[in-house]
């Protein structure tokens, strides 16, 4: 595989987000699409997701997470789309130019014409840190457990308690009771679940899983590993209400506090965040506040129903299509302006050929010494010599001015570049 | 008569149902949004069915495990006896997303089947 | 390791802190043969690794004491010391803030006080001056004392580079060795007896932070000596959310430095310590107490800081002693004890080094091997010590261009396995082989800062477990966090009959 300096659409991420926004920005005329993916393989936070309730919308189906993740991946392949794995984005410029550390293939340069962010979300860990105790082993968010137990196929601990009623959470309860590890709790601080009711019916209740509103966590114990918690009620203000303290024995904690949008790489290319969602300000098309930049999935905002991940996705990516496919005839409309036989430099450095047709456009330049005799300036196309004029002498002190007028538009029109050339008239 | 009451599952509005029972059958459904939410009533009520998703060893796996799920739901109640058949199984890569792992498990008639593709371990 | 682990050697340091660390680089640049034993897994994991991080100037102490004296002589060594066993080091200064006019003269006296301990570089600047340097700080500041040699470190890796150093230049670090026991001949001590076997040397040096008071007792030494530990409580910010880029102190009390806030080198905030004293020397918990204390504390100076921001906290308990005054007639009883006691041969005696015991760390480590030679020990210089511990890579820091060159070279380098602080798997894997090797998931965090950033390893652990197993060679059972008793897994998953269902 060669991985090429310019594409046309970089997307970031390869859960149902980006594999979404690659095959529709295929599907809408994009060539050169790169998906990037730190993991070792596509698909995102669905491969750990194995339990069903995963594309009735999309599939009329109830899939288990890797295998909605399969079907985007089999169609993606089938598109000819070029996945980058085992590769992290490393920083994005407002310019669109990424920066990606890849085990196979080193530190890379990319640049795109858009770029579709799709880094997917991190949970979130803040509650643990006020917890007062010790700082013991086993203590992990849910889904670090449960890239544990469903990926790797180890289990952190026999006797759980969770924390939070998050979907991840619960479904981690029943996962973890299958596997023949006792759950002892589920604690939410709130008043009520903060998961679908439908995870509260299959996975806890099912299960005799008990579940306690209002109430938290006072201390964690043990020192190395966990050796309990202390379990207390809350008032409506989450006041600790005194009395109401249990200590319940356990070796680990799982966290389930929520999740929140991953966007470091976002602010390194300068795209505005909105400080409620914690993911970019977007417009209907998923464009972000920085041109050609957009953004789909959790990295937008955490969505309950992964089908509305993918239909973010393929809009941000038919947009990222669009917005490529308009930047790249946009470059393709340019020339460069090369400086040849004694020209030190030009200005301008590129030319819009469409612009010819509107009037003159003068180009001004110095030259590299000083011929005192009679010279040609010469413009010359791939093929032939465009406009000649001559001049006296020239100095490189003195600027020097060659004017193209719209009747050599058509000429301008077949060439791939400008040279200009200047020479003493004795040489010619 | 009796009143039952239980959470749909069939969708994610999670529409707080109740059951009237008159002994083993089922005479009324209130509370569903949708026709699924009858049908799920009427089940819960009668012979409760669950999906069911797990693993299975895959020694020469790409990763150990193989994540599995039944294609339909089986009766709520042989769920544990499922997941020992699970734990019993092992296969060998490479794998199909949907190739069955366990066909007609434990004569539910219901199959068990990859829910990924899963390579060999290079 | 292992390998050239010996049963006689001619020095053996007792503790692997900051303190052990630098004595036993101070002995490599002699000829004979230097062990260190550490009880923990890893070394640094006293007070030596929870800290405040301060390089102080040196205004603080009493003058007279022995701690002053230390203070003050160690402060000017730094920069040499960073340059030599490559360690992050910034002089950035520190501020002494007074809020409030009644504040005002006690910082003046600390000007006083500094002077008198020969502390250079001091000067009063007013509030406005105050308020345009920390634009957040309390309006109501009236005047602070700017220290300019005061400075930050990462005392974590100042204690690895030294010990690191002594490694290369021949030492032998022992992890997981208690010292249980002297071995005797007589009033001379030969020897110690460990939970890995007995040692022999000429010389023992008791450096065990907080449990020097046990080990010298073990000597017969100084009886009446103990250590109280005095807990000190820390929380750290998220770097996007708060900047505090000074090292700001309140006005001391009679409880001590008081609740600072302060950048680390890490480009975090961090607002500690409290400081209560306690009577277990293993209880390093965060208390609901403490934690409000910390807030009130710090807001004093930053009235803005928001706890919702902290993503972390950790606690230091410092070794108070009740070590008498080193110039004798001052009324001071928590001193440094730095001595080769009369009564006991082949002995040197250190107890209640706490703060400013960092900072000071180099200037003991000068003394100890000073004291040793005044007891007739005869150093031999080696004739190819090499002062320098090389650095190591750090991927987050590097321009594009050097990351580049070094993906070139070994393609480890490339695989991010942190996303929050971008620690590679490269480094990794070279902590994990280096001169004192990284053996646990803390003894990597605290060397690569991996997993200390937003999502606290959320990400990293089940990769860091992963590649710890595969480079020691063991199964994912035996990864711990922190040692033995702190193991992450149980089993594998379907090695059970039935599932249970409560
Ligand atoms: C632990 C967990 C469990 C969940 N369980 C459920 C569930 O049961 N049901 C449900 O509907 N939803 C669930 N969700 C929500 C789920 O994340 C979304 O439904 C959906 O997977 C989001 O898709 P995405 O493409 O936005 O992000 P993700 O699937 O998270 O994909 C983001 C991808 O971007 C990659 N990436 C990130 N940063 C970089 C970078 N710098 N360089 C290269 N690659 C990068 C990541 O490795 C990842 O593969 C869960 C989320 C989490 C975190
Ligand atoms: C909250 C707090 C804030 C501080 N702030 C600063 C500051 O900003 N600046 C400053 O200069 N100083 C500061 N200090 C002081 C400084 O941290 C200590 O003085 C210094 O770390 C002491 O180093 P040490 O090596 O003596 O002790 P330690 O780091 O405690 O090392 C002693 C080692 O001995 C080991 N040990 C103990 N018993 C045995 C045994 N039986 N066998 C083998 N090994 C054993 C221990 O495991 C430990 O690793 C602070 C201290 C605290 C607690
Ligand atoms: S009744 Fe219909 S709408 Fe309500 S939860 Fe069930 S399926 Fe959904």
């Amino acid at each position: 595989m060669l991985i090429k300096k310019q594409y046309d659409v970089v997307v970031i991420g390869s859960g149902p987000g980006g594999l979404a926004a690659a095959i529709d920005a295929k599907k809408s005329g994009a060539d050169d699409i790169l998906v990037i993916e730190r993991d070792v393989e596509l698909g995102g936070i669905l491969l750990q997701c194995i339990h069903n309730g995963f594309g009735l919308q999309t599939f009329k189906e109830d899939l288990p997470g890797p295998e909605y993740a399969q079907r985007y991946i089999n169609e993606a392949r089938t598109l000819g789309i070029t996945f980058l794995m085992d590769t992290m984005v490393m920083d994005v410029t407002s310019q669109r130019r990424l920066y990606l550390s890849s085990r196979d293939f080193g530190y890379l340069e990319v640049d795109a014409h858009a770029i579709v962010l799709a880094m997917g979300c991190r949970e979130r860990t803040r509650a643990q840190v006020r917890l007062p105790g010790y700082r013991p082993n086993g203590v992990f968010t849910a889904g670090t457990a449960q890239r544990w137990v469903n990926v790797e196929g180890y289990m952190p601990g026999n006797k759980f308690v969770i924390l939070g009623s998050g979907d991840i959470g619960m479904i981690m309860a029943r996962r973890l009771t299958f596997e023949g590890a006792h759950v002892e709790r589920v604690l939410e601080i709130q008043s009520y679940l903060s998961g679908l009711s439908r995870n509260y019916v299959q996975c806890l209740e099912d299960w005799g899983i008990p579940l306690q509103l209002n109430h938290t966590i006072k201390k964690i114990m043990g020192k190395n590993r966990v050796e309990a918690i202390e379990a207390v009620a809350v008032d409506e203000k989450w006041n600790f209400i005194p009395g109401t303290e249990e200590v319940i024995p356990c070796d680990t904690l799982l966290l389930s506090v929520g999740l929140i949008p991953e966007n470091e790489l976002s602010k390194k290319a300068g795209v505005a965040l909105d400080p409620v969602t914690g993911g970019p300000f977007v417009d209907e098309h998923f464009q972000t506040s920085v041109p050609g930049i957009f953004a789909a999935g959790n990295v937008v905002h955490v969505y309950d129903l992964v089908d509305y991940v993918s239909m973010a996705g393929s809009e941000a990516g038919r947009s990222a299509a669009e917005f490529a496919l308009a930047e790249k005839a946009r470059a393709a409309r340019y020339i460069p302006l090369v400086p040849g036989k004694n020209v030190r430099y030009i200005v301008p450095h590129k030319l819009d050929k469409k612009a010819l047709e509107k009037g003159d456009i003068s180009l001004q330049m110095r030259v590299t010494r000083p011929i005192e005799e009679d010279v040609w300036l010469e413009v010359r196309g791939d093929e032939n010599s465009i406009v000649r004029r001559s001049e006296r002498y020239v100095r490189p002190g003195e600027m020097v001015t060659i004017v193209l007028k719209p009747k050599m538009a058509a000429e301008v029109e077949k060439t791939g570049k400008l040279t200009v050339d200047i020479y003493p008239k004795s040489e010619a | 008569m009796e009143e039952r009451n239980y959470i749909c599952t069939a969708c994610p509005m999670g529409c707080k149902l109740i059951v009237r029972m008159e002994g083993d059958e089922v005479v009324k459904i209130l509370g569903n949004r949708c026709r699924k939410g009858e049908t799920f009533g009427r089940q819960e009520a009668i012979a409760p069915q669950r999906m069911l998703a797990s693993t299975v060893r895959v020694p020469n796996g790409f990763h150990p495990l193989l994540p599995v799920y039944t294609k339909g739901s089986i009766p709520k109640r042989k769920i544990l006896e499922v997941l020992e058949k699970i734990r019993d199984v092992e296969v060998m890569a490479p794998i199909k997303a949907e190739d069955v792992i366990i066909a007609n498990v434990i004569g539910t008639g219901v199959d068990v089947i990859a829910s990924r593709d899963m390579p060999a371990k290079n | 390791m292992e390998a050239s682990v010996q049963e006689k050697y001619d020095y053996i340091v007792i503790g692997g802190g900051v303190v052990g660390a630098m004595i036993a680089r101070w002995l490599s640049r002699y000829e004979g043969r230097l062990l260190l034993i550490e009880k923990e897994a890893d070394i640094g994991m006293g007070c030596s690794s929870a800290n405040t991080a301060i390089v102080h100037a040196g205004y603080d102490p009493l003058p007279g004491s022995l701690k002053a004296l230390m203070n003050v002589r160690a402060n000017p060594m730094w920069d040499q010391l960073a340059g030599e066993l490559n360690f992050p080091f910034e002089r950035r200064g520190d501020y002494v803030v007074a809020i409030g006019e009644e504040e005002l003269p006690l910082v003046e006296k600390l000007l006083q006080q500094g002077i008198q301990n020969g502390v250079p570089g001091m000067m009063m600047i007013d509030a406005g001056e105050m308020r345009s340097r920390e634009r957040d700080i309390n309006p109501d500041v009236s005047g602070a004392l700017w220290a300019t040699t005061g400075g930050i470190c990462d005392p974590f890796q100042v204690t690895v580079a030294a010990a690191e150093n002594a490694v290369i230049n021949g030492a032998t670090v022992l992890l997981n060795t208690k010292f249980e026991d002297f071995i005797w001949e007589g009033n001379r001590v030969i020897g110690v007896k460990t939970n890995r076997g007995d040692f022999y040397a000429r010389w023992v040096i008791n450096s065990a932070g907080i449990y020097s008071d046990a080990v010298m007792h073990k000597a017969g030494v100084r009886p009446e000596f103990i250590i109280k530990p005095r807990k000190g409580e820390y929380f750290i910010f998220d770097r996007a959310e708060v900047q505090i880029h000074n090292v700001l102190f309140p006005v001391p009390s009679s409880r001590g430095k008081g609740i600072l806030v302060t950048g680390t080198l890490h480009e975090n905030t961090i607002v500690g310590p409290n400081g209560n004293v306690i009577d277990d020397k293993e209880d390093t918990s965060m208390t609901k107490e403490g934690m409000d204390e910390l807030l009130d504390g710090a807001k004093k100076l930053i009235p803005s800081l928001n706890l919702r921001h902290s993503i972390a906290n950790f606690v230091g308990l410092r070794p108070m002693g009740n070590g008498p005054c080193y110039t004798p007639g001052i009324n001071y009883n928590n001193d440094y004890v730095i001595e080769v006691p009369s009564s006991v041969q082949g002995f040197v005696n250190l107890g209640g080094i706490e703060s400013p015991g960092l900072t000071s760390a180099p200037a003991i480590a000068e003394m100890v091997v000073d004291l040793m030679k005044d007891a007739g020990e005869e150093f031999v210089a080696k004739k190819d010590w090499d002062p320098i511990r090389p650095g190591r890579p750090r991927y987050a820091h590097m321009t594009h261009q050097e990351r580049k060159l070094l993906c070139d070279m070994d393609p480890r380098y490339a695989r991010v396995i942190c996303r929050c602080e971008n620690v590679t798997e490269g480094e990794i894997v070279a902590e994990i082989h280096a001169p004192v090797p990284a053996h646990t998931y803390d003894a990597i965090k605290r060397r690569t800062w991996l997993g200390t950033g937003r999502c606290q390893a959320g990400f990293d652990m089940t990769r860091v477990v992963a590649i710890l197993a595969r480079e020691l060679g063991v199964s994912p059972f035996e990864i711990t966090k922190r040692g033995q008793g702190s193991e992450y897994l149980y089993r594998t998953t379907k090695d059970v009959e039935v599932a249970n269902v409560n």
